[in-house]
Order: C-alpha cells, then sequence, then structure tokens
C-alpha cells in the first residue's frame, strides 16, 4: 500500500530489497565531467571532495611551515631564517591549520560528502548555498594570500591586542577580514546540516536510529551557527579600530586589551569543538564496523557531544587565567572546565567497552581509532592539568600548552580525519587504497608525532615559553628530539599522500561496502550514483546493528515516490522482494 | 616515578608559592598515568583476544550499562572536584600577597625588563630580591602586552598597558633564576629575558645602598646611565652594526635618509622628536615598532641623553 504524506501515522511503507550494484556504470564521478561541471556543481560529493582537495593544500603548505619551524629551533639561535620570519611562519602556521585545515576539515569535506547519505538523502537541504560556502571560503583564502602579499602579519594566530592593532596594519586588516569571511562559510554550512538532519532524513531514520557521526556534526553545526558571528563581531571591532582609530581594544586608544581577549576566545574556545566534535563521529563509526558491534552506550556518547557543545560555550575564560581577568571569573571558568572534560571522558570509555567482545579487524582506519584514543586520552588528561588553577599559571603560554593542543587537535582531530578519510576513501572515489603503507604510514605518524609532542611537555614543564624564537641552551635536546620527530612526520604524510593518489590511477576497485559496514552510506554503489541512491532508502534498523543481516540494511521504497515525512512501521515493513 | 617528576618541574626555589602547585602538578600527572595504562592495556588486550577470525563472527548485543556509565562519570567527577578546590586553594595563595612583602616596581616594554627600588636604584634586565622574605613586584606595560614568568618560582602573570598586576614569591636561598617573558611581544620576544638575583638579607642592603639614589653624575654619564637602564642597546648598536633600529654610532650630525624620502640632519630636535614621538619621522630602512616615551622621561633627562649620544662617534 503507498502511502501519503498526509496518512502518517500506523501506515506501512512498501519495502523492497535494493542490493548495490558492484559494476555502476553511472557514478557521481561519470555524470558530469570538465572542470566548469565541477565549479558549478550543486552536489554535496563534489562540494566535499573540493573542500578536501583545498584542505589537503592548505595542509600541506602549513605543514611545510611547521617543518621551516622545527628546523630553525635546531639551534638555541638563528638557523637559517630571521626572528621576523619565524614569527610570521609560526603565526601562518596556526592560523591556516585552524581557519583553513582543522575548521573545515571534517564538517565540510568529508562531512559534506558522508551526512546526505548517511541520512538516505540526495543532497543537502540547500546545495546551492553549499556552493557558495565553498566559495566564500576560497575568497577568505584570497585574502589571506592579499594578507601575505601585503608585508605579512606575526601577530600569532589569536590576533591579541594591542599588538595586532600597532604593528603591520595592512597584513593584520587583510587577514582578520578573511578569517571574517571565512567564518560566513562556516556558519551556511552550519546552517545547512542542521536543516538537512531536520528535514532530509530517509523514511524510518528516527533521531534514536541516527548514526552518531549525524550526531556529532549535528552538535558541530549549533555551535558553528552560534560562536562565529561573534568572532565576525569581534574582527569588525579590531578592524574599525585600526581603520578609524577608535578606541576598543588599545589602551592607547583608550580600549581595554583583555576585553578582546573575552571576545575571541568566545569564539575560539567553541572554535575547538567545531574542530574535534566531528571527529567524535568518525571514531563511532570506524569503531563499531571495525568491531562488527553495536556501540556501547549510543545516547551517552550522541547527548555528550550536545553537552560539550553547550558546556564549550561557557568555558573561554580558562585561557586567561593569567591575563589580569576578575578572580570570580577566573573560579568559575576553571570550574565549568572540569565540567566539559567529563563529557569527552564518558566518549572514550564508551568507545573502549565497544570493542569488548566485538570482531576486531585492525585496518588501516581502525589503527588510527587506536592512535586517537591514545593520544587524545594524553591530550584531554593535560588538559585537565591546564584547568587547574595553579598549575596553569606555571605552564600557561609555555610549550606544554602547545604539546597539549597538538595532542588534541593533530593527535584527536587529524587522527580521525585520517581514519574517516581510509575508511571512506573506497565509497569517495571507487578505489582501494594499499593496505600495507596504510599500516607503515600510521605507525610512523604514530612515532613521529609522539617523537614531536611528547618532549614539548617536559621542556613545557621546565618553563619553556612557547612562539620563541631563540632559546636558553638547556632545552636543546628536547627541541632536536622534536625536529626530528617532525621528519619522521612529514614522511609519513608523504606515504599517505603517494598510495592515495597512486589508488586514483590504478588502484584496485572497490566493492561497494568492503568493510561489511551497516551504514547507510554503505548501501550504495562505490563511488555513489549522482543522487547518492537510485532508489528511496527505508531505514528500520539502528545504523550499528550488526547483529542483524545485511539484508535488512538495504531496502527501499518499492514504489516511486520519496517518501520523506513519512514513519516507518518498524512491526510491519519486513515484506522484502 | 619521583625522579620522573624532579625531571619535569625546575628546581622549586620558592616553597610558598610553588609547592601547593607541585603537589597538583604531580597528583594529576600520577593518576593521569594510571589511567591512561588502564586505558592502553584493555584496548590492546581487547584488540588481540577479540581479534576478528572470520568474516561471519557473531557479536553479542550490549547496547549500554547504566551503572557503568554512571560510575565513570561520577569518578572522574570528583577526581576533577578535587582537582579543581586544589587548584583553587593553590590559586588564592599566589593572589594573596603576604603584608610584609618588599615591594619592587617593574616597567616591561618592547624588549626590556626596568625595575625600580624604594630608594631610587633601578636596574634592567635584573631583578634584585632579598633572600627570605617575600617580594612583591608591581608591574606595568608600556606598549603590549607581555608575561613575566618565573619558572622556578612558578608565577606568571600578564603585563597590561594601562593597568598594574602583581606577583609575589619568596626565594629561600641565594642564587640566581631565570625570568621570562611569556606573552608573544613582537621580534625580540624570544630576547625579553632577565634575571633574578637573590641576595641575603644584608648584602642586599648594601646593594641597595651602593645603587641608590638614581641617576648621578656629569650630563653624558647621567645619559648613558639613562640609555643604559632603558635597555636602548636592545635595539640601537653602539658599534655601527643595524639591529632593530639604527645604529648609536656617528648618530650626531648624520644626513639621515627617511622612509617617506626626505632627508634630515640629527640635531636636538630631532632626536627630541624621535624619543617622544620615534613614528614622526621613521628612518628608511627600519620599522615603526619602538614605544613612544611622550609623559615617560623628562625634558632634562633627554638633554642628558643627547649629550651622551653625542659623544658616541
Amino acid at each position: 500500500m503507498a502511502i501519503t504524506a498526509e496518512t502518517k501515522k500506523m501506515t506501512t511503507l512498501q519495502v523492497k530489497r535494493f542490493k548495490p550494484s558492484e559494476n555502476p556504470t553511472n557514478t557521481y564521478l561519470t555524470d558530469e565531467k570538465g572542470v566548469w561541471a565541477w565549479m558549478t556543481t550543486v552536489d554535496h560529493k563534489k562540494i566535499g571532495i573540493m573542500y578536501l582537495v583545498s584542505v589537503a593544500f592548505f595542509f600541506a603548505l602549513a605543514g611545510f611551515l611547521a617543518i621551516a619551524l622545527r628546523t630553525e629551533l635546531w639551534t638555541p639561535a638563528k638557523t637559517f631564517i630571521e626572528a621576523d620570519t619565524y614569527n610570521q611562519l609560526f603565526t601562518l602556521h596556526g592560523a591556516m591549520m585552524v581557519f583553513f585545515v582543522l575548521i573545515p576539515s571534517i564538517p565540510a569535506a568529508l562531512g559534506n560528502f558522508i551526512l546526505p547519505m548517511q541520512l538516505g538523502a540526495k543532497d543537502v537541504a540547500f546545495p546551492r548555498l553549499n556552493l557558495a560556502s565553498f566559495y566564500i571560503y576560497v575568497i577568505g583564502a584570497i585574502f589571506t594570500f592579499a594578507a601575505l602579499a601585503s608585508g605579512g602579519f606575526d601577530t600569532g594566530w589569536t590576533f591579541y591586542t594591542p599588538y595586532s592593532s600597532d604593528t603591520n596594519a595592512a597584513g593584520v586588516i587583510w587577514v582578520t577580514l578573511g578569517v571574517f569571511i571565512l567564518g560566513f562559510s562556516s556558519i551556511l554550512t552550519g546552517t545547512n546540516f542542521i536543516a538537512t538532519i531536520h528535514k532530509l532524513r530517509a523514511p524510518g531514520l528516527e533521531w534514536g536510529k541516527l548514526p552518531l557521526n549525524i550526531w556529532a556534526l549535528y552538535a558541530t553545526s549549533i555551535i558553528q551557527v552560534l560562536a562565529t558571528p561573534v568572532l565576525a563581531i569581534t574582527i569588525l571591532l579590531l578592524a574599525f579600530e585600526n581603520i578609524m582609530d577608535i578606541g576598543i581594544f588599545d589602551p592607547a586608544k583608550g580600549g581595554d586589551p583583555v576585553l578582546f581577549q573575552h571576545f575571541f576566545w568566545f569564539y575560539s574556545h567553541p572554535a575547538v569543538y567545531i574542530m574535534i566534535v566531528p571527529g567524535f563521529g568518525i571514531i563511532s563509526e570506524v569503531i563499531t564496523t571495525f568491531s562488527k558491534k553495536t556501540i556501547f552506550g549510543y545516547w551517552a556518547i550522541a547527548l555528550s557531544s550536545l553537552a560539550i557543545a553547550f558546556i564549550g560555550f561557557l568555558v573561554w575564560g580558562h585561557h586567561m587565567f593569567t591575563s589580569g581577568q576578575s578572580a570570580v571569573a577566573t573560579t568559575v571558568f576553571s570550574f565549568l572546565t572540569f565540567l566539559v572534560g567529563i563529557p569527552t571522558g564518558i566518549k572514550i570509555l564508551n568507545w573502549v567497552a565497544t570493542l569488548y567482545k566485538g570482531s576486531i579487524q585492525m585496518k588501516t582506519p581502525m589503527l588510527y581509532v587506536f592512535i586517537f584514543l591514545f593520544l587524545f586520552s594524553i591530550g584531554g588528561f593535560t588538559g585537565i592539568t591546564l584547568g587547574a588553577l595553579s598549575v596553569d599559571i606555571h605552564l600557561h603560554d609555555t610549550y606544554y600548552v602547545v604539546a597539549h593542543f597538538h595532542y588534541v587537535m593533530m593527535g584527536g582531530t587529524l587522527m580521525a580525519l585520517l581514519a574517516g578519510l581510509h575508511y571512506w576513501w573506497p565509497k569517495m572515489t571507487g578505489k582501494m587504497y594499499n593496505e600495507t603503507l596504510g599500516k607503515i604510514a600510521a605507525v610512523l605518524i604514530f612515532i613521529g608525532f609522539n617523537m614531536t609532542f611528547l618532549p614539548q611537555f617536559v621542556m613545557g614543564a621546565q618553563g619553556m615559553p612557547r612562539r620563541y624564537y631563540n632559546y636558553i641552551d638547556q632545552f636543546t635536546p628536547f627541541h632536536q628530539t622534536s625536529t626530528i620527530g617532525s621528519y619522521i612526520l612529514g614522511v609519513a604524510f608523504l606515504i599517505i599522500l603517494y598510495y592515495l593518489l597512486k589508488s586514483l590511477f590504478g588502484g584496485e576497485k572497490a566493492p561497494s561496502n568492503p568493510w561489511n559496514s551497516r551504514g547507510l552510506e554503505w548501501q550504495s554503489t562505490s563511488p555513489p550514483d549522482f543522487h547518492n541512491f537510485d532508489h528511496t532508502p527505508v531505514v528500520i534498523n539502528g545504523p550499528y546493528d550488526y547483529h542483524k543481516p545485511m539484508e535488512e540494511f538495504q531496502l527501499g521504497l518499492a514504489v516511486s515516490h520519496n517518501g520523506h515525512d513519512a514513519h516507518a512501521d518498524v512491526e510491519t515493513k519486513e515484506e522484502k522482494a | 616515578m619521583g625522579r620522573l617528576f624532579d625531571f619535569m618541574l625546575p628546581d622549586n626555589k620558592s616553597p610558598l608559592t610553588a609547592d601547593s602547585t607541585d603537589g597538583l602538578f604531580h597528583f594529576i600527572t600520577e593518576v593521569s598515568l594510571v589511567l591512561l595504562v588502564g586505558i592502553t592495556i584493555a584496548m590492546i588486550y581487547f584488540a588481540f583476544k577479540y581479534k576478528r577470525k572470520s568474516e561471519d563472527d557473531k557479536t553479542p548485543l550490549i547496547t549500554h550499562n547504566n551503572t557503568l556509565e554512571i560510575t565513570w562519570s561520577v569518578i572522574p567527577l570528583l577526581i576533577t572536584l578535587v582537582v579543581f578546590g586544589w587548584g583553587y586553594s593553590g590559586w588564592l595563595n599566589l593572589k594573596a600577597v603576604p603584608n610584609d612583602a618588599y615591594e619592587i616596581q617593574a616597567t616591561a616594554y618592547k624588549w626590556n625588563w626596568n625595575f625600580n627600588y624604594e630608594n631610587g636604584a633601578q636596574t634592567l634586565n635584573e631583578l634584585h630580591v632579598p633572600a627570605g622574605r617575600p617580594v612583591k613586584v608591581v608591574m606595568q606595560s608600556r606598549d603590549v602586552l607581555h608575561s613575566f614568568f618565573i619558572p622556578d618560582y612558578r608565577v606568571k602573570h600578564d603585563v597590561v598597558p594601562g593597568r598594574y598586576t602583581y606577583v609575589w614569591f619568596q626565594a629561600e636561598e641565594a642564587g640566581e633564576s631565570q625570568i621570562f617573558c611569556a606573552e608573544y611581544c613582537g621580534t625580540s620576544h624570544s630576547d625579553m629575558l632577565a634575571k633574578v638575583i637573590v641576595h641575603e638579607p644584608d648584602e642586599f642592603e648594601e646593594w641597595l645602598d651602593l645603587n641608590g639614589g638614581g641617576i648621578q653624575g656629569s650630563p653624558v654619564e647621567q645619559g648613558e646611565q639613562l640609555v643604559n637602564l632603558q635597555g636602548c642597546q636592545a635595539c640601537h648598536s653602539l658599534d655601527g652594526s643595524a639591529k632593530i633600529g639604527p645604529t648609536f654610532k656617528g648618530l650626531w650630525g648624520r644626513e639621515q635618509q627617511l622612509a617617506d624620502g626626505s632627508t634630515i640632519i640629527v640635531d636636538e630636535n630631532y632626536i627630541r622628536e624621535s624619543i617622544l614621538n620615534p613614528g614622526s619621522k621613521v628612518v628608511e630602512g627600519y620599522q615603526n615598532v619602538m614605544a613612544p616615551y611622550e609623559g615617560r622621561i623628562d625634558d632634562d633627562e633627554i638633554t642628558n641623553i643627547i649629550e651622551y649620544l653625542k659623544t658616541i662617534d
């Protein structure tokens, strides 16, 4: 019996099994060809790929800068670049990694590709807006390069006043306007995802059956929409101060420099969760697939993402314990910081519990999940150290902080991104990467990463301040170990680049579901059809119901209407074709 | 284990401010290590124990366990509350300056620390303090944010233009400790270093008497002392080499090419203007980074500096 949208309750959907073809003739890659077709596409998958390429480009650039910085730090005095160059390079490294890599990496690149597919939708809710947000990102990038052309900027990615309003005004104005523009890209992607998750779920896909990746992207989108405007306002005020000489943050003009820090971290702390929460989503997907097991504590993980999103708005002041903010504020911010640590800890323990009695297959994505769990735990624990008021006074603005946020951002977000990239690579490209090289690179990354950043915890605790071009001799062995580690990391990323590119040209053809995942996105062809599925998927099971047979995850409407707004009746729709 | 942590933290030379911090640092690091090892062992054990045997492996349906969830939420919560309370009390102690603290005024500017003592003594990048007595350093900044950081004492505070901030500590023994600027402040941020020099109490009094009374001597001598105390040489060399600013050597009477294309002969009025408002006539090839001295130096002092500069050729 076919149904209409008006008869919602207690109706029966007529479903049949759609087994994805292993030899698709028509995919999103063959459908629209040529540069112009790509540039004007409204296909979320192509836009996701374009984001991925851009993110990879900026990652390579900012990573190369990191190698240059580490090389300069080989000796306590000048190694090969001047102090001003060094200051510009670390600023650029930070700004690019944060604004051009980490923030868009998982939501805009992988999220764009995967989110509509996991919802069983043909696209995001506003496909044209999606394309617009990509071009806004590109314009933001152009402004940043304009900043480089107009003398550069050396303020650190935090743009603290009055340094940023006093010096190199042209470069600072260009780059802050770039970040301002970039913010709109972030806001539009967030809005788009929220609308898509609310309105475009496949029939039967209730909130309680959403993949945890969707919950994570949902929480992230909320933060993007609510926090990013504050960054925009802050940057506009900074520009007003620089261009029109109005005193807002610069004490020489009657402003307050600490006010800038409040504004800045009001965005930039939640932004940390924009970067890490989508990573949590990927971990949940990969760990269940390679354990062949239901996630442990679905609601604990789903709701803790939302909890992190909300509490994350209330902890910005923990970046400012030494700044001269009020004592009451400092106390409250320290207290709330510990509260935001709890939901994060809950997630880690739930993931580990998911492994229990699983059927664990250590493929490259799973290897990255294990690396993630180890490195991100260290990032989390050292976050507790930094949240403690008295200890933070000693550690603030030292290499301990640098090591901490690299463990969270690189050990967390980037490892999750690599897990997701390898996990969905067959789906996105239709090709398999080289598993052996994948594992070798993962192990090298693990070694190189710890070698780079573990010594930084020690020298930070010993008092080595961050953003130092010269340093006192006693820190030399730590810096040199760290530099060698960074070279190993560089080699590992080159290996990844090599085998991923190689797989594109002449890699083994990927089956539709190489990991036997129950996820909806795997019930399409590899690579997917232009409209993702050539049927309207129907969902009856949870996304991680590995105890149920694969047939029950390959269902679609037997009749040809979209079926949105209809509720699948779980008891009655088992009639498979 | 104890030795590892001793290695991680610098010497504790001000127990009154450092003990609580060190204790908490050890506590958090030890608890974290135990938990990290636990999580890691569990992960690796599961990975081997439950390694996939075949693609047809069946796994049990374990959806959740409320007892476990509550346990591993409440226990970390309690631990972090302990950490919060411990950190808070240590921090209150860092804020509460003892009543008998010896007070020293500090001024930070790109890229020097200037210290002023009760009897008019002044030092550049050396903080002289008595041992066994609490010392309060009251700080201000002339230009951008800086941060006063002494790792050995576990104290740090931002130095903010337009407001006073302070730290206190009590060095127990004579000796030296490193001072860093911890807040990024431009080109020579990493060279904005200073030393704490701790004297035995009576030696400190002697040192104070010797250096008290401020700047003395002929105009040229006074000018030289001013230039040294203000740390002008951080940016202006005396030997002709170019640093962040033009050299002082042979400055007097030189024809100077300015950034706007014009030229000027260096005379009294040019030097005066360049001290009070350095941005008004920037020399070709240099950035405008010097903080204006307007309101921070009096006319006689400027005259003495000019007299001194005339002698450097």
